[in-house]
C-alpha cells in the first residue's frame, strides 16, 4: 500500500503566518523603494492629488513586493543554502512555492493596473517593466549567469523614483533619469561590499558574484571605480539646476566619505580587516543613498519656501 | 491487482494551526476591504463630480 504523507501538506497549510506572506514581499527592500518613489513623486513639477499620490506610492510598494515574491519563488533553491536567506518562508518550509508565485503575480497585476487607473499608463508601464526586469531579467537570467548581475540588475531598483516622477508628470525628462542613474551606480559598490564579506555564502550557492569569479582585488578596484562614478553622478542634480547649495554640501561631504571608505577597502589586504571594512562600506552605502535622497528633498522644500 | 487505498482523512487542526488560519483569514479580509476603499477613493478623486455626469 502506498503511503501518503498528509502531514507535510498539512504542516504547510496550517504553518504559514501572515508575517510569512509579508516576508515574501521583502519589506526592507520595499521601504527603500517607497522612500525613493516618494522623493521622485514630490520632486516632480506640477502636482498630484494627495489621495492619488498615496495610492500611487502604495502601487509602487505592492509592485516591488510582488517582484520580491517572484524572486523568492524562483530562488528558493539557492536561498536554502545561504545563511542570510535560509530562514526565508519558502526554504524554511512555511510557505509553498506555488503560494509565493500566486502572491507575486497577484501583487504585480493589481499594482500595475491600479497605478494605470490612478495616474497614467506610462507610469504603469514603467512599473510593469521594473517588475519584469527584476523577476525575469535579473532573477531568472543574470543572477545565475554573470558576475555583472548586480550592475545590470541594479536598474530594477533604480526605476521607483522614476515611476514616482512619471506618475505626476506623465513624461520622462532628464531629472528622473538623473535619479535613476544615482541608484543605478550606487548598486554595484553596495552589493559588491556585501559579496566581499559573504563570499563563502555566494560560492556555496553557485552564484557568480564578482569576488568569487574575478577575485577580491579586482572587486575592490571595481568598487572604487563605481564609487567615483556614483559620486560624479550626484553632481548632476546641481548641473541641471534641479538642486542647490544644501544638496550640494550634503552630497560633497557624504560622497567624500564614501570615496575614502572605498579607498580604505582597496588598501586593506588582511582578510579579517578587509571583511570588516567591506561590512562598514555596505552599511555606510545604505545610509548614503538615504542621505542623498533626503538632501534632494530638503533642498527642494527649502527652495520652494524661499529659505535659500 | 490491489485496489487503491481510500485517501486518509485529514488530520484534525491543532489549536495553533486554527489560530493561524483565523489570523490569515482576518488579514485577507482586511486586504480586500482596503482594495474596496482604494477603488472607491480612486473613482471619486479621479473623476470628481463628473462621476455623476452620465447623459442618457
Amino acid at each position: 500500500m502506498a503511503y501518503v504523507d498528509h502531514s507535510r501538506e498539512f504542516a504547510v497549510a496550517g504553518g504559514a503566518r501572515v508575517e510569512d506572506y509579508v516576508a515574501l514581499l521583502k519589506p526592507r527592500v520595499m521601504s527603500l523603494v517607497v522612500f525613493t518613489a516618494i522623493i521622485g513623486l514630490l520632486l516632480a513639477p506640477g502636482g498630484i492629488h494627495p489621495v492619488l499620490g498615496v495610492i500611487a506610492i502604495l502601487c509602487i510598494a505592492v509592485g516591488a513586493g510582488g517582484s520580491g515574491a517572484l524572486n523568492m519563488w524562483y530562488d528558493a533553491d539557492i536561498d536554502a543554502v545561504m545563511s542570510r536567506t535560509a530562514n526565508r518562508p519558502i526554504p524554511a518550509g512555511r510557505v509553498t512555492r506555488s503560494d509565493a508565485l500566486t502572491l507575486g503575480l497577484l501583487c504585480s497585476v493589481f499594482s500595475v493596473a491600479t497605478l494605470g487607473l490612478a495616474t497614467n499608463w506610462l507610469a504603469a508601464g514603467l512599473l510593469a517593466f521594473t517588475i519584469f526586469f527584476y523577476a525575469v531579467i535579473y532573477t531568472m537570467w543574470l543572477k545565475r549567469s554573470t558576475p555583472q548581475n548586480i550592475v545590470i540588475g541594479g536598474a530594477a531598483g533604480a526605476f521607483p523614483p522614476m515611476v514616482g516622477w512619471v506618475a505626476v508628470t506623465g513624461d520622462i525628462t532628464l531629472a528622473p533619469i538623473v535619479l535613476f542613474l544615482i541608484i543605478f551606480l550606487w548598486t554595484p559598490p553596495h552589493f559588491w561590499a556585501l559579496a566581499l564579506y559573504k563570499k563563502g555564502d555566494y560560492g556555496a550557492a553557485g552564484i557568480p558574484m564578482l569576488p568569487n569569479v574575478a577575485g577580491e582585488q579586482s572587486t575592490k578596484v571595481q568598487i572604487v571605480v563605481y564609487s567615483v562614478l556614483l559620486v560624479g553622478s550626484t553632481v548632476l542634480p546641481l548641473a541641471i539646476g534641479m538642486s542647490g547649495v544644501i544638496y550640494g554640501a550634503v552630497a560633497a561631504i557624504s560622497g567624500l566619505s564614501l570615496l575614502l571608505l572605498a579607498l580604505r577597502l582597496l588598501r586593506t589586504a588582511e582578510p579579517v580587516a578587509m571583511k570588516r571594512v567591506a561590512r562598514s562600506l555596505f552599511v555606510y552605502s545604505s545610509s548614503y543613498l538615504f542621505v542623498i535622497f533626503l538632501a534632494l528633498m530638503t533642498d527642494h522644500v527649502a527652495r520652494a519656501m524661499g529659505w535659500v | 491487482m490491489a485496489q487503491d487505498p481510500a485517501p486518509l482523512p485529514p488530520a484534525p487542526l491543532t489549536e495553533e494551526a486554527r489560530r493561524r488560519r483565523r489570523r490569515n483569514a482576518v488579514a485577507l479580509a482586511l486586504v480586500l476591504a482596503a482594495l474596496v476603499l482604494i477603488f472607491y477613493a480612486l473613482t471619486i478623486f479621479k473623476m470628481g463630480p463628473a462621476v455623476l455626469d452620465r447623459p442618457i
